[in-house]
């Protein structure tokens, strides 16, 4: 499915991965690390959202192309990305901000202009039923709750009708019912679509719980590719230098000398 | 008793270094105020000696009958009333025109959606120089160009106010959260319909607010436009103050703040309900 070749990107002038090569096939991946490790940047880059300093991403064999390029539009297409703050157009409806989503399909001037075709709409309407938000179509985005926005980023990731889902840590801004809702939606997605799910996630009890293969980053380095049944105290010890957040809201505390030192 | 420890109560250099910073700049603007009283012919006794010549222009001179502003002389009201919708006209269209123009321009101006740095700095330069160029000079120019009546008025407003807005506009396309851009274009979208559908939803209420604040504006200057020839009503108080028809003035000058009351207050209205 995405191939990473030995991929290398400089953020300001710093190294934000270097050198990862890893083949995500089908299933459900989480990518764990510690923060800046570049698990944020690899889900990016392989979107095309940042460049590529060296090395390669292919998504099914094709290299997803240069930033701006028509080449990387046709790759994106196949990729719905569920961003971490959502990234809804907050003065949209659901419904217009799902059918962002059926953009790449339609000609430029007409979804320019936002004058979708009955179909996509119709298909946009389903979507949002299926994250159960029909009766909130007609809402603006920032009428809703955060929990309800990423929900419909989901469906708005869906509307591309893509081959993968690419999710940028996405309950870190929810509260825990909200998130195993989206999580419930993210593991729907996988099992009954089969659909590839790629996410980011902070929390290792929904790791077990959700993903079927763990990818480990630190200092934006591959360090661990495994089951989260291999997951071992030892292991993410070693990966987070300190235990691990297991479950939402039990982050370890920040020390003074951590403060001092931020 | 607390223990005491001795601390050092110094500003460290970059503050004192701020500090004498902003001293010199206040010294400077002091400078330049003091300056500008040079060659002004400022003077409030002038001012204070005036006074009286002012009270009886307005008011009336008891030796000269039919002298002074009041009361007002309505006998032309209807096409006092006829100007002054022309002259709204005139704001309506330049402010349109306008828009059109901006807009793109607004676009090419914001360092975030400019194709390029040159680009972004040739249009930001061609907006200073339409702002730069007052509407009376521009109308100036549009009269010996297109002759005399309201078309070269609109022409003057629509360059103004575009050189205005553009620059309006492009900061306020400088302002929005890119994240919501950055997720259109995640879907694969094409330029236009990242701008359609990612930028200029976040923009739409800072442009109609803007849009009709200028407009306010464009009232006001179109009553004025008519003094070199624009059109308008402008063009009806030069010619009662030249002629010493102060009563005629004045009841064009009570229409005129009339309207400018009511547009200002329904415009308000409208931008209160926009943002």
């Amino acid at each position: 499915m995405i191939d990473i070749k030995h991929l290398h990107v400089n953020y300001r002038g710093k190294p934000a991965l270097q050198d990862v090569t890893v083949h995500l096939g089908s299933g459900f991946t989480a990518i764990i690390g510690p923060s800046g490790a570049g698990k944020s940047t690899l889900m990016r880059s392989i979107n095309g959202l940042v460049p590529i300093t060296d090395g390669d991403v292919l998504l099914e064999g094709h290299s997803i192309g240069k930033p701006g390029s028509a080449a990387l539009r046709a790759q994106q297409r196949h990729m719905g990305m569920v961003f971490q703050q959502f990234n809804l157009v907050r003065r949209l409806s659901a419904l217009d901000n799902v059918l962002l989503g059926c953009l790449g399909r339609q000609p430029q001037l007409l979804g320019a202009l936002g004058l979708a075709p009955k179909a996509d709409r119709a298909f946009a309407m389903h979507l949002l039923d299926r994250v159960g938000l029909a009766e909130h179509a007609w809402k603006r985005a920032d009428q809703l709750s955060g929990g309800q926005q990423q929900r419909v980023g989901i469906a708005r990731a869906l509307a591309q009708q893509p081959r993968v889902i690419l999710a940028d840590e996405p309950i870190s801004a929810l509260d825990p019912k909200s998130s195993e809702q989206v999580m419930h939606i993210l593991r729907s997605i996988h099992e009954d679509d089969g659909l590839t799910v790629i996410a980011n996630l902070h929390f290792l009890d929904t790791v077990r719980q959700y993903a079927t293969r763990v990818v480990a980053l630190k200092a934006g380095q591959l360090v661990f590719d495994t089951t989260p049944d291999a997951l071992t105290r030892e292991l993410t010890r070693e990966l987070y230098d300190h235990d691990p957040p297991a479950v939402q809201g039990a982050e370890p505390p920040v020390s003074v000398n951590q403060l001092a030192s931020a | 008793m607390l223990p005491t420890r001795t601390v050092n109560v110094q500003p460290p250099p970059e503050v004192r270094r701020r500090t004498t910073l902003q001293m010199i700049s206040w010294a400077l603007i002091l400078l330049v105020i003091g300056l500008s009283f040079q060659g002004t012919e400022v003077n409030l006794k002038t001012l204070y000696d005036g006074l009286g010549n002012s009270w009886r222009y307005i008011f009336g001179d008891p030796t000269r009958p039919q002298s002074g502003f009041f009361p007002p002389d309505f006998g032309k009201g209807g096409v006092y009333l006829e100007q002054m919708l022309l002259t709204v006209k005139m704001a309506v269209l330049g402010t349109v025109g306008a828009i059109i123009l901006a807009l793109p321009l607004g676009f090419l101006a914001a360092r975030n959606t400019a194709p390029n740095a040159f680009v972004y700095q040739i249009t930001r330069r061609l907006l200073d120089v339409l702002r730069g160029l007052n509407e009376f000079v521009l109308a100036l120019i549009f009269v010996a160009a297109v002759g005399l009546g309201p078309f070269p008025g609109i022409l003057a407003l629509v360059f103004h106010t575009a050189g205005i807005l553009g620059k309006l506009f492009a900061e306020g396309i400088e302002d929005i959260d890119e994240g919501q851009v950055e997720a259109v274009k995640a879907t694969g979208a094409r330029p236009l319909q990242v701008l359609g559908r990612g930028v200029w939803p976040q923009i739409t209420a800072h442009v109609l607010s803007m849009s009709m604040y200028r407009f306010e504006s464009n009232v006001r200057a179109a009553t004025v436009l008519g003094l070199v020839g624009a059109g308008g009503i402008g063009f009806y108080i030069t010619e009662a103050i030249r002629g010493f028809d102060t009563r005629a003035a004045c009841a064009i000058l009570i229409i005129i703040l009339a309207t400018v009351f009511l547009l200002d207050f329904l415009s308000a209205k409208l931008r209160e309900r926009l943002t």
